[in-house]
């Protein structure tokens, strides 16, 4: 039954998961050459990563380990050296100490940080010293730094309201430029795609004001999401488990926070591109922005500025939208687009 | 004489653990379990929509977040007044199973293994099959790299470990199978809730999910793999390699006192007819005793909180932090939670020893036939130990699995009989409490919550690790993991292997143990690790 996925790469190999990974990034394929030879060359002495666990629940390496594009496996013995990862490692106590120690010192490291900083002294600690050091000494040291997860990005939902870790995301914490992967937890395929583009062209993928990758939080959930023509055609689901719902129509009015979430979920999918949250009926509770735990509460309300496409539509009436709605769904997203409420785009700037 | 050790991380567990132990003689003499990081959930959860509860309490742990999700939901549903539809109770059970499953994949191949499982010993291998030569070539090429990643620094060569090579080899090889099935498993939950970790289809009153043969005929698909590849490498794999353990039969056994919440709803909803049932096993005797919520008090004379905290029942739970320092008096945040004075073990060999002891056929058929496998046919009680914790996660695994696709069936004859409903309509009440009292692979999880003016007013949970790495109560009666490491051999005290592994036989979950905190901070400055 062993799966012979990645035993022993050779170049096809190599060139087979490029493919995967160009595939990942949504990227043009001419690239695939030219990241199947940095990955080769990777191989030779395998780049270096540092992961830190601070005010997290694990739930980012959880995403990790389900990544495809490559698979953990691969990623863990042929591709990376992840040196320190305290969920995976076998070294404790004393031991682990070293090997960060040693990590730290050849400065030759990305870090991947996983969870917010506690500010407030004594709530995090590791081998008896503060969270806050150990990311200062670390991050410092590090070739790029790469905040994965709401938590690493603003503190997340432990740094929600009152927030009483003070608990901040790594950029702010050490007023260091790092990138940021939000969402809860962060997409797998994005986390690798941003390592593999920074080995690859050897400088960081293009960001947005925000330190998010553009090409994984470039567009609204809202702009590629599949029941987008049911939200122009003034379709909507207004209880679970509807027949509304089994046909799926728009969630918007079930809270649905995808008018005002810039992320690629719609186009990446989650677990090997298996489903997303609007597909299984839920409302995107926009967990890629900022203070989403705040700003996005209560998680089953309606956002306040989104116009809809033929005001609101209640659902006896939603056979008024289906009559219209093959000259609206023309019109539709220009509508839209007019009606937009302000604090979407303030998200983008 | 006694050296103390300190071990701080703790890996491949969640979240930041430190023990510490006093080894005497080769053995350990005492010992302490501290929680070191601290967010807040609790109190960020005051004032919120109680509808709210079930998406943020899954953040407490992304390892078992389904678990906090359903448990926070029936919680809501207790104080809603709201019965969810059969085919929701069907669904969460095949969500939560998938989360069990994946968990326990994972626990014992990736957070577990590499105790037992010496992974430099697999190069002296000669394996005669192609697929496992690839494992070692790979291997070898990986060590001759130089860069041994997270094996860098590993316990390597220790007498402790006993693992012929060619088993060592056999492990490594399901090490990297493992990774595909947990992530198989998490597909299920993807296809049923949208996304692993973090699903979200089951608030209060079903699930947002409307379940179709073509979604369902994809689950099938994967279970059944799933089934095969339990049956065939993970449940072989245990039975192969605890001979060579079987001391650890003997080792580990912690307070004798094992409860379970119970979990796997059947259509009656009773909780002593869920697939592994509720009930309490005191004093290591063969009975089960009837539990419920309201049973469950909290000390705090050994962690920092003020006094007023403790003797508390959750639901008047009160968490006002008071720091002192680190020492053998106070010592941790987690609270102390005790049944009737009683510390409690929770975990797979507590729900596992509830169905045999309750007369469950299948479970009392298992355990017996892994018994006499092991040897050990007819003495229950050497699973009291590091040995029985690691069996029953298995065991568990294979009668999550069969009932998985029993449940799958159930679904499909409901839709085939027009039985359609997913979800029925619920609204905040006006005041309120509920109780949610479910499992997570990890053991008893209880939430609690309290609705005045439609928002929560109170909400408290009750987590497997507060019960296992618990401090000392009132009495000074040792928690679950404290107890269980007393007596136990350790060769070198520089390398505490035998701490590991008893530590990691509860599978400790501490960003899910330290969940409460308080914003009142400037006494921490003292805090300092010995």
């Amino acid at each position: 039954m062993l799966t012979k996925r990645g035993y022993g790469l050779s170049r096809r190999d190599f060139i087979r998961l490029a493919g995967g990974t160009v595939a990942a990034l949504g990227l043009s394929g001419t690239l695939t050459p030219k990241l199947a030879r940095a990955i080769e060359k990777a191989a030779a002495g395998r780049p270096k990563v540092v992961w830190l666990h601070f005010a997290s629940d694990t739930g980012c390496t959880e995403s990790f380990i389900k990544s495809d594009h490559p698979s953990a496996g691969e990623l863990v013995l042929d591709i990376l050296s992840v040196d320190y990862h305290e969920s995976i490692m076998a070294a404790a106590g004393k031991q682990a100490d070293e090997v960060l120690a040693k990590a730290v010192a050849g400065k030759d490291y990305i870090c991947v940080v996983e969870g917010g900083i506690p500010t407030v002294p004594g709530h995090g600690m590791i081998g008896g010293r503060e969270m806050l050091a150990i990311a200062k000494e670390v991050c410092g040291n590090a070739k790029a730094v790469v905040a994965i997860g709401s938590c690493a990005v603003d503190g997340g939902v432990p740094a929600a309201k009152p927030n009483p870790s003070r608990i901040l995301g790594v950029g702010e914490a050490l007023g260091m430029k790092v990138v940021n992967l939000p969402c809860c937890p962060v997409n797998p395929e994005w986390l690798i795609g941003t390592v593999v583009y920074v080995l690859t062209m050897g400088k960081l993928p293009e960001l947005d004001k925000k330190g998010r990758p553009l090409m994984f939080y470039g567009r609204k959930i809202h702009d590629n999401c599949p029941r987008r023509t049911h939200f122009d055609g003034g379709r909507f689901v207004e209880q679970f488990g509807s027949k509304e719902e089994a046909q799926g129509y728009c969630l918007y009015k079930m809270g649905c926070k995808g008018p005002e979430a810039w992320s690629e979920c719609p186009k990446t999918r989650w677990n090997s591109k298996e489903s997303w949250c609007i597909e299984i009926g839920s409302p995107c509770l926009g967990c890629s922005e900022n203070r989403w735990t705040d700003n996005f509460a209560p998680f089953y309300g309606k956002l306040a500025n989104v116009s809809l496409p033929f005001g609101d539509v209640t659902a006896d009436k939603i056979g008024v939208g289906i009559a219209i709605a093959t000259g609206a769904a023309i019109v539709g997203h220009a509508v839209v687009k007019a009606s937009r409420g302000k604090s979407a785009d303030d998200s983008k700037k | 004489m006694a050296k103390r050790v300190v071990i701080d991380p703790i890996p491949r567990i969640e979240g930041h653990l430190r023990i510490e132990v006093e080894v005497e003689n080769g053995k350990v003499k005492d010992a302490w379990s501290s929680g070191t990081l601290f967010r807040g959930f609790e109190i960020i959860l005051q004032g919120r929509d109680p509808r709210d509860a079930w998406f943020i309490t899954q953040r407490i742990c992304g390892v078992c977040p389904v678990s906090h999700g359903h448990t926070s939901t029936m919680g809501l549903e207790d104080a809603f007044k709201v019965t969810p539809p059969d085919n929701a109770r069907i669904i969460r059970n095949l969500i939560e199973g998938a989360q069990f499953v994946h968990s326990h994949i994972l626990w014992f191949y990736h957070l577990n293994a590499l105790d037992y499982v010496d992974v430099v010993s697999a190069l002296q291998a000669k394996p005669k099959e192609k697929s496992l030569q690839e494992v070692q070539a790979r291997v070898k090429k990986f060590v001759e790299s130089g860069q041994l990643g997270p094996f860098a620094n590993g316990y390597w060569g220790h007498p402790g470990y006993k693992l012929p090579p060619d088993l060592n080899l056999l492990a490594v090889a399901h090490y990297l199978e493992a990774l595909e099935m947990q992530k198989e498993a998490s597909a299920v939950v993807a296809q049923l809730g949208g996304k692993m970790p973090m699903h979200m289809s089951t608030p209060p009153g079903g699930t947002t999910f409307v379940p179709t043969v073509e979604v369902m005929d994809n689950v099938i698909w994967r279970l059944k793999r799933l089934q095969q590849w339990v049956d065939t490498v993970f449940l072989p794999d245990v039975l192969a390699i605890a001979p060579y353990y079987i001391q650890y039969a003997g080792i580990g056994k912690g307070v004798g006192n094992y409860l379970s919440w119970g979990v796997f709803d059947d259509p009656s909803f009773d909780p002593k007819k869920r697939l592994l049932p509720r009930g309490a096993i005191f004093d290591g005797k063969l009975a089960v005793s009837d539990v419920d919520g309201k049973m469950v008090t909290e000390y705090v004379d050994h962690s920092w909180f003020t006094a007023e905290c403790g003797n508390k029942m959750p639901m008047e739970g009160r968490t006002e932090p008071k720091f002192t320092k680190m020492g053998d008096t106070k010592y941790t945040w987690l609270k102390a939670p005790r049944i009737k004075d009683h510390p409690m073990e929770v975990g797979a060999l507590s729900r596992v020893l509830v169905a045999y002891v309750s007369g469950n056929a299948k479970v009392k058929s298992m355990v017996d036939g892994t018994l006499a496998a092991l040897g050990q046919a007819g003495h229950p009680e050497v699973l009291l130990s590091v040995l029985g914790r690691i069996a029953a996660r298995a065991l568990e695994t294979k009668l999550v699995i069969d009932g998985m696709l029993d449940w799958t069936g159930e679904l499909l004859a409901n839709l085939k009989a027009g039985k359609t409903q997913t979800y029925a309509l619920n609204d905040v009440p006006e005041k309120g409490q509920g109780i949610g009292l479910w499992e997570a692979p990890r053991g008893a999880l209880a939430h609690y919550n309290v609705i005045e003016g439609k928002k929560l007013k109170n909400y408290q949970c009750v987590v497997p690790t507060t019960w296992n790495a618990s401090p000392r109560d009132h009495k000074g009666v040792r928690g679950p993991i404290e107890e269980a490491l007393v007596g136990t051999p350790v060769a070198d005290p520089d390398k505490p292997l035998e701490v590991l592994r008893v530590v990691h036989s509860f599978d400790p979950c501490i960003a899910c143990a330290v969940h409460i905190i308080h914003p009142v901070t400037n006494e921490v400055k003292a805090f300092r690790v010995v």
